[in-house]
């Protein structure tokens, strides 16, 4: 029997030496093009199929006032270091404005007293950020879709860009990168997106995206973009940072971040 | 080739000195199964940086951060130490969990170290793309084998233990932890523990991991809120899929294992070529006990 020990060994070995090779080679073959395009099938599979299961109206599942985490994690940018957000902070947000820009009949300016004279919506919702945690939290704020419907969109209207205050990293030539995302017309006039001014009852802290924070309840915590400071309508996501529609998508994430 | 159907609808065929030869595994069974070997592979090693990405796990639907289930971390000591945290209790897990080397042979903070994950460098976004496209090529693998084994009886025929097998557990379960495998007719087919361990295995924790998984999407947790009740929240889920991979990769380990005591060449050319070979004339000890009864 040494002989099947022996075969069995160096079967062992074999398998355990193809198995880490493998993993190691799967490292470069997600390098090369081809395969880097195979690997965003999956996205697409996950975009194509969820879209089929939820209705445009389908709701995240709203929560109670007990389930309200009693600390809610702040993560991403907690304190932009942009001075010109600084002075909005300094001031109570009091000269902030908010631009509706883009694709749209009507541009906006909208000082957060509008927003909050709109009609608003207030959710206690669950908070899933793409590295693995959870909180609840309850927000308040504007529709997007309100707001949509006061600047009306062209005709060729396609996603929605968030454009936020928070500097990301620099880029080559030294210019701020701050932090930018979007979602498209299904999401952006979703029931309960919104742009949240209030948490948990309170005027939203910098920490948790002051003055406002985008609240796209059917995807993942890197969608809801902090420090909103413009919303721009577009035709398409190519000319939005390196065309991948976000900060993070433009980092290696999928843009469309249901799962 | 004359050719005819055993007791199991197995095709013999070519008779040969002292053993015959027995098609035992149909293409489309040995695809699913070599497509399976790659894609739980991926799976895991994806699901393992996935992981790492927050080294926690919690229960119900949010994270008390405070008080996980398990936690990987590394101290803030010098040197540096792995511990990882079960249930409350702690574990010096310095250089495999928690704290392991990086590919520059530096120490780093890893949940597991970057010679199990996919991609090895600590990347969220590859790891999700990689175990993303990876499922759904296990899922749509796992439709077929399940048509096909059910529209061929494949599916009754391997999972189901028949009656008279399941009377003998107790003396299969005996000779199988004594690795003394059965020979003749009684080898054409998987006995009851096999049979058991598979019929977990494929409707068991495979949908049951798949579910687990879909129940981390706060798409489909719109769609289908009942998946939060099934798991006791979003939370719950990854603590549950995690538990699962677990117990999958223990399932493996067993299974390679056996497949080596048992005759490792005829196994791997049975599910290659689908042709497995028998000895004849000698009974299998569970046959003997078969025939008392």
């Amino acid at each position: 029997m040494t002989g099947g020990l022996n075969r069995r060994a160096l079967l062992l070995g074999a398998t355990a030496a193809v198995g880490a090779a493998s993993l190691g080679g799967c490292d470069q073959l997600a390098d090369t093009p081809w395969f880097s395009r195979a690997l965003k099938a999956g996205d697409d599979a996950n975009l194509f199929v969820q879209r089929l299961m939820l209705s445009k109206t389908t709701l995240a599942r709203e929560y109670a006032e007990a389930d309200i985490s009693p600390w809610f994690k702040p993560n991403g940018t907690i304190d932009p270091v942009d001075a010109p957000y600084k002075a909005l902070a300094a001031n109570g947000f009091a000269d902030f404005r908010l631009e509706v820009t883009g694709l749209v009949e009507t541009p906006l300016r909208l000082s957060l007293d509008d927003l909050r004279g709109l009609p608003a919506r207030t959710q206690i919702t669950r908070h899933d950020c793409v590295e693995g945690w959870s909180c609840i939290g309850k927000w308040t704020g504007a529709p997007l879709s309100a707001l949509l419907d006061r600047a009306g969109l062209k005709p060729e209207a396609r996603y929605v860009v968030f454009r936020c205050a928070d500097t990301m990293e620099e880029a080559n030539d030294g210019s701020p990168v701050r932090y930018y995302e979007s979602v498209d017309l299904v999401d952006a006039v979703h029931p309960q997106t919104i742009l949240a001014y209030e948490m948990n009852g309170a005027p939203l802290s910098v920490q948790h995206g002051a003055p406002l924070r985008l609240r796209v309840e059917r995807q993942l915590g890197y969608k809801m973009a902090k420090y909103v400071m413009v919303v721009e309508v577009v035709a398409s996501l190519d000319g939005v940072g390196g065309g991948n529609g976000g900060y993070w998508e433009d980092n290696g994430y999928a843009w469309y971040a249901g799962i | 080739m004359a050719s005819s159907e055993t007791q199991d609808g197995l095709v013999q065929a070519r008779a040969a000195e002292g053993r015959r030869w027995v098609f035992r595994h149909p293409a489309v069974i040995r695809a699913a199964h070599w497509i399976n070997v790659v894609c739980l592979t991926v799976l895991l090693a994806s699901g393992l940086q996935i992981f790492n990405a927050h080294p926690a796990l919690y229960w119900g639907e949010v994270s008390t951060f405070d008080t996980p289930l398990v936690s990987m971390t590394a101290t803030e000591t010098d040197p540096p130490r792995g511990v990882t945290t079960l249930l409350g209790r702690t574990f010096d897990t310095t250089g495999v969990l928690g704290l392991s080397k990086d590919s520059a042979g530096e120490p780093a903070e890893r949940g597991f170290p970057g010679w199990s994950t996919l991609p090895t460098e600590q990347n969220l976004a590859g790891g999700r793309r990689w175990h993303f496209l990876f499922a759904w090529i296990f899922l749509l693998n796992g439709l077929v084998y399940l048509a096909y084994g059910v529209a061929t009886g494949q599916l009754g025929r391997r999972l189901i233990p028949s009656r008279d097998q399941l009377r003998h557990f107790g003396t299969t379960l005996r000779e199988h932890l004594a690795f003394r495998f059965p020979k003749g007719e009684e080898a054409t087919r998987y006995n009851a523990l096999q049979k058991l361990t598979y019929l977990i295995v494929v409707l068991g924790l495979l949908p049951a991991q798949i579910l687990a998984g879909l129940a981390l999407s706060p798409g489909f947790n719109a769609a289908a809120p009942w998946i939060l009740d099934l798991f006791g929240g979003r939370r719950s889920a990854r603590t549950i899929h995690f538990v699962i991979a677990n117990l999958l990769v223990l399932f493996v380990f067993v299974h390679v294992a056996m497949v080596l005591v048992s005759g490792v060449w005829n196994n791997l050319r049975g599910m290659v070529t689908g042709w497995f070979s028998i000895e004849t004339g000698a009974e299998s000890p569970r046959a003997q006990t078969g025939g008392e009864a």
